[in-house]
């Protein structure tokens, strides 16, 4: 069976030894320990495995890993720059736009995809773009709000 | 002590998972137990058998485990100067983390730093019956409080013995002990050194009263935000260990399926595999979860079922009494009748008689139920996500006849529950496996199998007769409930006649506890049916509600929600709708207004069929004393979305014991595109001890979605989901 060997990760390049057709999401999480993204559906339809391949946002659980190899692969883990936050990640906090978080990595990173695509979205064109992403507890309205404050078009958070 | 009645009394009738029998049964072993502290202060509450009662929360896992122990919360101050608290509460998503955090930062005059929480490690936390029932704001809390209340005073005592001053000369400033003028200082950490001593918190130890809070009461961030937002807070489904396997459990064909027969020589072929077979229970484990997978694939197994019935019989299934005695006498429940129905009908200017339903539902977490378990000789670890790591514990000791002090339970902060986990099968499965093996185990079930053998939030039919005189006056009401639960079935209206009752079924699917129990159901049905007596004597339904209710708190929300909504002052557009509702349940007092639209259907929905478009909701709430504003909102925002699945389009398809759609793909729930605006009013009342906000807001929206499609188009919709399929509108 044909094996993936080199991964680029997080700017940096990565050994493994895996069956190419074994998923991304399986390799970053049990061969690489970047835990951060997570299982939710298996079958693309929650969002939570989201990752960036060369900055295009992807279902890394209904993603062969074969199908990474020579790209560019950020995943939540490689979104701090110098110890500094991104800024999705501090407007999420922000906006307190989680409960349990098991959805958050997923969120942040299809709202960078959005970001990298439409810099200033809408509420509609983010709703449009983040619609893959399931938030069972139900913070959308947050999350839309951390997007708007990550993209400069609120400064003022909700003072609750 | 508190004995198995106490708990029985105590528990709600809704949780039908804790009073299931064990899954599972495997071979004895035993083993010994021992815990302790380091050096410094550890302050311990003793339960009171008024407290003990108010924590008596929990069913099967009660039954088996060794009842408490006499403590009910723990701080220690460590010679650091940090103090950890210790809780048998869990973090599932409720925000309890942090605003338990808050009350022990608050009653210690610390700031929130310098306060961890040790939370549902069954080692090291004290017994707790579990998280749910909206219980730890108003039980936990006090309970923390009074012990960070005389902590403070103890180490005062003790600061002041050391800088020779007296007691009342010093406080506590930002983690130091300092006099009046501020000349004589002392850390913590200082008066914790070298010590090692245990103090009883006295009984009488006076709290900080809400109007007193310096850290409750603000909207501070959660305590761990930076973990979940770089992705590196570690969940069960995250845990690696040292050798660690992964393992699959075959499932069976059907619900309650024996296995006849299993053919598992493909499977231990497989290099690395092992498979474990006992009783019903099939599983692999092999190093990496692909091969798991496969090798459970590989095998073939012959289960043999009885035909189990499908959605379109289960009302009529459900009308027929359980065979099964639960609870109460007759396992029913509701409050005593009264005056007489027949009287009051024979008042009445106008009667109805209607009749709702509500379909099967599932808590769909996005963590699924997970487990890592590690055994060391006969004592075993499990990292799981539960809202009951005692009762887990009590499963599992059961499960292997070992002493629970042989088993321990971690429970790492959880991606959700809702209700749904409750139960530790995958603990058990996991560590089934684990003993098998020799070697750690994780087990994380699919989202098929969340949705498959997890359990569903009850489906119910609701019975409503009553009678309203031509100026509004409810004059009877009789309300039955077949199987959904008796939460919520109380009522604030003020009527002479009443008869209010739950009657236990045989419910053909495994259903158990979810966010809100059965007051979501029972809500759903009273706030239709007042809409529709309202409607019958033409009176607004604010005005309705408000001339049949004194309580003072529930008036308050409807006010408050019926004000910012703008209720009366404006009339719907065309094809939009209003509708209000309003409730209590578990201290909290909620009123939801809602508009709704019907738009053109999109995508692959039905051409004829408009789709129901929830665009904005407006909901007042008021548990009492607001500890955190912001994570109250958020709470209130969630439920609100949460609820709007099981109003408009989550229901679960069976048929023959199987699970018909058990995807994301299939089963529908709310994403961005259902978001309405959603504005929250929050009712503060610094002057009402604080009750639990996790469950109440999701009763609200259902009806008041239901009311505002009656005011939009003339159709009265009483099952949920209201219209998975949209609504046929005829022009």
């Amino acid at each position: 069976m044909a094996k993936v060997t080199d991964l680029n990760v997080n700017g940096k390049k990565m050994t493994v030894d895996v069956d190419a057709t074994a998923s991304l999401l399986s390799v970053l999480r049990n061969d690489l320990h970047l835990t951060g993204s997570k299982y939710g559906c298996g079958e693309g339809q929650c969002g939570a495995c989201t990752v960036l391949l060369d900055g295009q946002p992807v279902r890394s659980c209904i993603t062969q890993v074969a199908r990474a190899a020579g790209k560019q692969i950020t995943t939540i883990e490689g979104l701090e720059r110098d110890g500094n936050l991104h800024p999705l990640q501090d407007a999420f906090i922000k906006a307190d736009a989680m409960q349990c978080a098991y959805c958050t990595s997923g969120m942040i990173m299809a709202a960078a995809g959005l970001l990298k695509k439409t810099a200033r979205p809408s509420r509609d064109e983010i709703i449009e773009g983040m619609n893959g992403n399931i938030c069972r507890c139900g913070t959308y309205q947050r999350i839309v709000e951390a997007i708007q404050i990550a993209s400069g078009q609120t400064t003022t958070k909700e003072a609750a | 002590m508190i004995d198995k009645q106490d708990i029985i009394n105590e528990l709600e009738l809704d949780r039908f998972e804790l009073f299931e029998k064990p899954h599972y049964s495997f071979a004895f072993d035993r083993r010994d137990f021992l815990k302790g502290f380091g050096l410094g202060i550890v302050f311990i509450v003793p339960i009171t058998r008024a407290l003990a009662q108010q924590r008596g929360e929990s069913g099967r896992g009660a039954f088996n485990q060794s009842l408490p122990n006499d403590v009910g919360a723990w701080i220690h101050l460590d010679e650091d100067g940090r103090i950890t608290v210790f809780t048998g509460k869990v973090e599932v998503g409720q925000n309890t983390r942090t605003t338990l955090t808050q009350s022990v930062a608050d009653e210690l005059h610390v700031p929130l730093s310098s306060v961890r929480l040790v939370m549902g490690d069954t080692d090291v936390v004290p017994f707790d019956m579990g998280t749910f029932g909206s219980r730890s704001t108003p039980t936990m809390a006090p309970q923390l409080r009074k012990a960070a209340a005389a902590a403070r005073e103890m180490l005062i005592a003790m600061a002041a013995d050391q800088l020779k001053v007296a007691p009342a000369d010093l406080r506590i400033l930002d983690a130091r002990f300092v006099n009046h003028d501020k000349s004589k200082t002392l850390t913590l950490a200082e008066v914790a050194k070298g010590r090692k001593l245990v103090k009883v918190i006295p009984e009488d130890i006076t709290i900080t009263q809400p109007k007193d809070w310096m850290i409750a009461g603000t909207s501070v961030t959660k305590v761990d935000a930076k973990a979940f937002v770089t992705g590196a807070h570690q969940y069960t489904t995250d845990i690696q260990r040292e050798g660690m396997l992964f393992g699959k459990v075959l499932r069976p064909s059907a619900f309650n399926a024996t296995l006849v027969s299993a053919d598992t020589k493909a499977a231990e072929a497989m290099a690395g595999v092992k498979v474990v077979t006992e009783g019903n229970f099939v599983g692999v484990a092999s190093s990496d979860q692909q091969t798991a997978t496969k090798a459970a694939n590989a095998i073939v197994a012959n289960w043999k079922a009885a035909p189990q019935p499908a959605n379109a019989e289960l009302f009529d299934l459900l009308r027929k009494p359980s065979n099964e005695r639960r609870g109460g006498e007759g396992g029913g429940g509701g409050s005593r009748p009264q005056g007489s129905i027949a009287a009051g009908m024979a008042a009445a200017d106008k009667k109805l008689e209607q009749t709702y339903t509500v379909a099967y539902i599932a808590h769909a977490p996005l963590e699924p139920r997970a487990a890592v378990a590690e055994w060391s000789g006969d004592k075993v670890t499990v990292w799981t996500g539960t809202q009951r790591p005692f009762g887990v514990r009590g499963e599992l000791a059961d499960a292997f006849h070992i002493p629970e002090a042989n088993v321990r339970v971690i429970v790492p902060d959880t991606g959700s529950g809702y209700g749904g986990k409750h139960t530790g099968e995958c603990a058990i499965e996991a560590a089934r496996l684990a003993k098998a093996t020799g070697k750690p185990v994780k087990l994380v079930w699919t989202r098929e199998e969340e949705f498959t053998w997890a359990y569903f939030r009850p489906a119910g039919v609701i019975d409503v007769k009553s009678g309203v005189k031509n100026d509004g006056t409810i004059t009877a009401w009789e309300f039955h409930n077949y199987n959904s639960g008796p939460s919520g079935l109380p009522i604030k209206y003020e009527i002479p006649n009443t008869d209010i009752r739950y009657h236990a079924a045989d419910s053909p699917l495994r259903q158990g506890s979810y966010r809100g129990l059965a007051a979501t159901a029972n809500h759903f049905a009273r706030e239709s049916h007042i809409d529709e007596l309202a409607q019958a004597v033409n009176v607004d339904a604010l005005e309705f509600r408000l001339k049949n209710t004194k309580d003072e708190r529930l008036r308050g929300v409807l006010t408050a929600a019926a004000n910012k909504f703008g209720w009366g002052r404006t009339k719907p557009a065309a094809n939009h709708g209003f509708g209000i509702s309003c409730g209590f349940e578990k201290g909290g007092y909620v009123a939801t207004c809602v508009e709704i639209s019907l738009e053109s259907p999109t995508g692959k929905e039905d051409p004829k069929n408009k789709r129901i478009r929830i665009v904005r909701v407006v909901e007042a709430f008021d548990c009492g004393a607001v500890v955190n504003p912001m994570q109250l909102k958020n709470q209130i925002e969630g439920s609100i979305v949460q609820a709007i699945g099981g109003a408009l389009f989550e229901s679960i398809e069976f048929k023959d014991g199987k699970i018909l759609n058990p995807k994301f793909s299939s089963y529908r729930v709310p994403r961005f595109s259902d978001l309405p605006l959603i504005e929250t009013v929050l009712v503060d009342r610094r002057d009402i001890p604080s009750a639990g906000a996790g469950e109440t807001p999701i009763v609200g929206l259902a009806p008041a979605v239901a009311n505002a499609v009656f005011n939009a188009t003339g159709v009265r919709l009483r099952s949920l989901p209201l219209a998975p399929r949209g609504l046929e509108v005829k022009s």
